[in-house]
C-alpha cells in the first residue's frame, strides 16, 4: 500500500473557517424554528387541532422555520461545501 | 380555498428566509465559488421575479382597497424589473453595476408600498405596526444595494443586503392579521386572534 496515500486518508480534513460558518446556518435556523416552537407552542396548531382549515394545518410558522434549516443543510450545503473545496484546492 | 392574509404573509416570509440564507452563504463562500454551479447563480434573480410575480395574486384576490391593490401592482411590476436585471446581469447580458440601482428602486417603492398602504397609525394593531416597521426598513436597506452600484466587491453591502432579507422574514413572520402590539390594540381593529 502506498504509505502516501494513507498518510492523505488518515489526516483528518481540515474545515475552514468559511466552511464552518456556512455549514451553521442550516442547523442555526432550524435550532431557532424548535425555540420558537417551544416558546409559543400555540402556533402549531397540528399539535392541537380543533377543526381549522387547510392553511391553518399547512402554514405553520416554526415547522416552516425548521424546514427551511433542514431544507438548506441537505439541500444546498453539500454542492456548495463541495464547491468550496475544490475551489480552495485550486488555488 | 384564499388563504387568510397572515398566512400569505408567513408563506412570503419563508421565501425570504430561504433567500436570507443563500445570499448570506454566498457572502460567506464568496460570489466565485456561489456561482460555480448554474442554479445557484439564477437562484436570487430567479427568486426575486418570482415574488415579483406571486405580487400580482395578492392583488388581484385581496381587494381590501384601491391603495392595497395600486401598492401591491407598483410592486409586483418593479420586483420583476429588478428581477430581470439581475438575470441578465448574472447572464452577462448586462455588465455596468449601475444596473444595481433597480434593486434599489425595488427596494425603495416595496418600502413606499408597505407604507403607502398601511394608512393605519403605528401602534393601531400588530400589522399596521409591521407594514410601517417593514416599510422604513426596506427603504434605509436600500442604501445596500446603492453600495453595490458604487463599490460591487463590498462584503460589507453584501452582508447588509443578505441580513435585510432575514430581517424581513422575521417581521413577516410576527404577522398577525388581528392581534396587539406591545400591548396596544386599537378598538376600532376588532376581535385578536389567538
Amino acid at each position: 500500500m502506498n504509505a502516501e496515500l494513507v498518510s492523505e486518508l488518515e489526516v483528518p480534513r481540515h474545515r475552514t473557517a468559511r466552511a464552518r460558518l456556512v455549514s451553521a446556518l442550516g442547523p442555526l435556523t432550524a435550532l431557532a424554528g424548535v425555540i420558537w416552537a417551544i416558546v409559543q407552542p400555540y402556533r402549531i396548531t397540528l399539535l392541537h387541532p380543533h377543526g381549522e382549515g387547510f392553511w391553518w394545518l399547512f402554514v405553520e410558522p416554526p415547522l416552516l422555520v425548521i424546514a427551511v434549516g433542514l431544507f438548506f443543510y441537505f439541500a444546498i450545503l453539500p454542492g456548495l461545501l463541495k464547491d468550496l473545496e475544490a475551489h480552495a484546492a485550486s488555488r | 380555498m384564499q388563504p387568510p392574509a397572515e398566512h400569505v404573509h408567513w408563506l412570503f416570509g419563508t421565501g425570504f428566509l430561504v433567500l436570507g440564507l443563500c445570499l448570506l452563504a454566498e457572502v460567506v463562500v464568496g460570489t466565485e465559488v456561489w456561482r460555480m454551479r448554474t442554479w445557484r447563480a439564477y437562484l436570487w434573480p430567479g427568486l426575486a421575479f418570482a415574488i415579483g410575480l406571486l405580487l400580482w395574486p395578492v392583488m388581484v384576490f385581496f381587494t381590501n382597497s384601491t391603495l392595497h391593490m395600486l401598492a401591491h401592482g407598483a410592486w409586483a411590476e418593479v420586483l420583476m424589473f429588478a428581477g430581470a436585471v439581475e438575470l441578465a446581469l448574472v447572464r452577462g447580458k448586462l455588465r455596468s453595476s449601475w444596473w444595481q440601482l433597480a434593486i434599489t428602486a425595488a427596494f425603495l417603492v416595496s418600502g413606499t408600498a408597505f407604507l403607502v398602504h398601511e394608512q393605519n397609525a403605528w401602534f393601531f394593531q400588530r400589522s399596521s405596526f409591521l407594514h410601517h416597521l417593514m416599510g422604513w426598513t426596506l427603504v434605509g436597506a436600500a442604501v445596500f444595494p446603492f453600495a453595490r452600484c458604487l463599490r460591487p466587491r463590498s462584503q460589507t453591502a453584501a452582508a447588509g443586503f443578505a441580513v435585510t432579507f432575514l430581517v424581513l422574514a422575521v417581521f413577516l413572520y410576527c404577522d398577525r392579521d388581528v392581534a396587539p402590539i406591545f400591548g396596544h390594540i386599537s378598538t376600532l381593529a376588532g376581535p385578536p386572534h389567538r
